[in-house]
């Protein structure tokens, strides 16, 4: 059973899945992050108080948030169709993982930037920083531990998002999982694309707390 | 002369909880060029609210701040930043940038004013210099103690070459010791460069070693200012002199009522009896009548001790007279 064809796709699988989980981590970053340093910026407290913006970007990262995955892909299939031409397939799912990941990336940026001390800050502004230079410059700099380790959670997470997505065929490892393991009781197989999985991850993980470590400076 | 940094009537309240906090209360104060104004309080009395009013990182929500003759609540925010850049501003927790070098930490001022990346690394190690650090540029402020952290403090500040330093409790996380070296930098950097600085404090000594005049602040008012010397010869508020009498509260005012008469006869005219028991027992009495003299050598004469409060205390420094050989005869009803 174990032939050239069943390695193959389970390489395809792993291409995949790095592929689906790389591409959204990346595009969720893109919309994700400036929504969190807003969040930060316009909160009481922050550079740019600003109630009404914090307020509606709060809400709306709740509510993404707290739509449980399989329901949003479902949600957004017709927004995926418009804009990748189909609702399935590797590609597809790029759309309703990183329309999934940018409010909890969002979050964690929050919460990265808002550990920086407000008083460096304040030393900032004192010096005639302007917002953007604060935030370029002293809270994405001074967070950066934080943030790697974050991303490094976030692309975790997605990557069990886009295993799940494998129920609605969206190729990668968890696709497999699903069609040999779960359909036509190939134990093995799913064992295998699940051990691979846990690698993935591992290394993942081993290579933000590398990085994160490396550039972090606080330590004397 | 004008003065550089004119303050007018200037009122800070916060909302807090539904709670107004009135935090500065009519505050006018005038600073000149080349001044090292100090300005001193109790935590809480407002004095970190007025600094941060002088730069507006708090906005005051009465009266004026004018500083080198421009009013900074008529400036845009654009116009503010350039002010910010005359109006440099150390702290008590320094505030570096952690995950930056010590030479970079300098250049962030000059980053910010569009100096040129070269430029900025040569000025940055001049200011270093300065302060003595310059065989510290590479490293990181997690390597630096308090004292040196502070000192890279200053040089960025320097780097952006203010006209008014603001030291927001700038030694008070340090030990003695190198506090007293950092305010000798500050005084160097005063004299030097003609900076005016204003050193925000509640340790009367930081004052007494540096500054030229004082300001005293209690709960959000300004009670006393001047000029040093003459607020310690002659401090006329309550709070003045609770500020400048800090280390010897103790002697405030002896409440005991109960008093001694000691009589000396037969000890030496050098042993100072009444200190060493004062030393002995780390406590006060008052001495409120003597009269005693030198006899060849032996001290004759008497004198009425008023005995500190507590009772065993009492009983113990009695016991400690009697052992000088010194006969000790109760009082009653000498105090009220």
């Amino acid at each position: 059973m174990w032939d050239k064809e069943v390695i193959m796709m389970i390489v395809r699988g792993i291409g995949e899945t790095l592929y689906m989980t790389l591409t959204s981590t990346f595009l969720g970053y893109l919309l994700g992050m400036p929504l969190g340093i807003l969040l930060t910026v316009t909160d009481r407290g922050g550079i740019r108080p600003n109630a009404a913006v914090y307020k509606v970007i709060d809400a709306l990262s709740n509510i993404f948030r707290s739509i449980p995955f399989l329901i949003l892909l479902i949600l957004i299939q017709p927004m995926t169709k418009a804009i990748v031409g189909k609702s399935y397939g590797s590609t597809a799912m790029i759309v309703p993982l990183t329309v999934a990941a940018a409010p909890y990336i969002a979050r964690m940026v929050e919460s990265s930037l808002k550990e920086v001390d407000y008083g460096v800050i304040e030393a900032a502004l004192s010096m005639g920083a302007s917002t953007w230079t604060i935030v370029y410059k002293v809270l994405l700099t001074e967070a950066r531990t934080s943030l790697i380790i974050n991303a490094t959670i976030a692309t975790g997470t997605i990557l069990g998002y886009s295993a799940m997505a494998g129920c609605v065929g969206a190729g990668g490892l968890g696709d497999i999982a699903i069609r040999y393991g779960y359909y036509r009781y190939q134990a093995d197989i799913m064992v295998v694309t699940v051990i691979i999985l846990v690698l993935l991850v591992q290394i993942l993980q081993g290579i933000g707390m590398m990085l994160s470590r490396r550039l972090d400076r606080r330590r004397a | 002369m004008e003065p550089i940094i004119k303050i007018e009537h200037l009122n800070k309240e916060f909302v807090l909880k539904d709670m107004n906090v009135h935090a500065l209360k009519d505050v006018s104060l005038d600073i000149y060029k080349g001044d090292i104004y100090g300005i001193i309080g109790m935590s809480g009395a407002g004095k970190s609210t007025l600094v941060r009013c002088l730069n507006f990182l708090e906005r005051p929500t009465g009266g004026k701040v004018v500083v080198d003759g421009k009013d900074l609540a008529s400036l845009t925010e654009k116009e503010l930043r350039e002010q910010r850049k005359d109006i440099g501003m150390i702290f008590q927790h320094f505030n570096l940038l952690m995950q930056r070098s010590v030479l970079d930490n300098v250049c962030f001022p000059m980053q910010i004013a569009g100096i040129k990346k070269a430029e900025a690394r040569q000025k940055a190690m001049e200011y270093l210099k300065i302060v003595g650090l310059e065989e510290k540029a590479k490293a990181y402020p997690a390597q630096l103690s308090g004292g040196q952290k502070q000192r890279v403090a200053i040089a960025r500040v320097l780097a952006s070459d203010p006209k008014i330093l603001l030291c927001d409790e700038a030694t008070s996380a340090l030990d003695p010791q190198t506090t007293k070296a950092i305010l000798q930098l500050l005084k160097e950097i005063n004299q030097k460069y003609g900076i005016t600085i204003v050193v925000i404090t509640h340790e009367m000594t930081v004052v007494q070693e540096i500054c030229s005049h004082v300001a005293i602040i209690d709960h959000g008012r300004l009670v006393e200012h001047g000029k040093v010397e003459d607020i310690f010869q002659a401090p006329k508020s309550k709070e003045a002199r609770k500020l400048i009498y800090q280390g010897y509260e103790k002697v405030a005012e002896m409440k005991g009522k109960r008093c001694i008469r000691i009589i000396f006869s037969e000890n030496s005219a050098f042993e100072p009896v009444i200190a060493n028991m004062v030393l002995a027992f780390k406590t006060t009495v008052n001495i409120l009548y003597a009269n005693t003299r030198n006899l060849d050598g032996v001290a004759k004469g008497e004198m009425i001790l008023q005995l500190p409060e507590e009772t065993l205390l009492q009983e113990k420094m009695i016991a400690y007279l009697k052992n000088a050989k010194l006969s000790v005869e109760e009082l009653k009803d000498y105090v009220g």
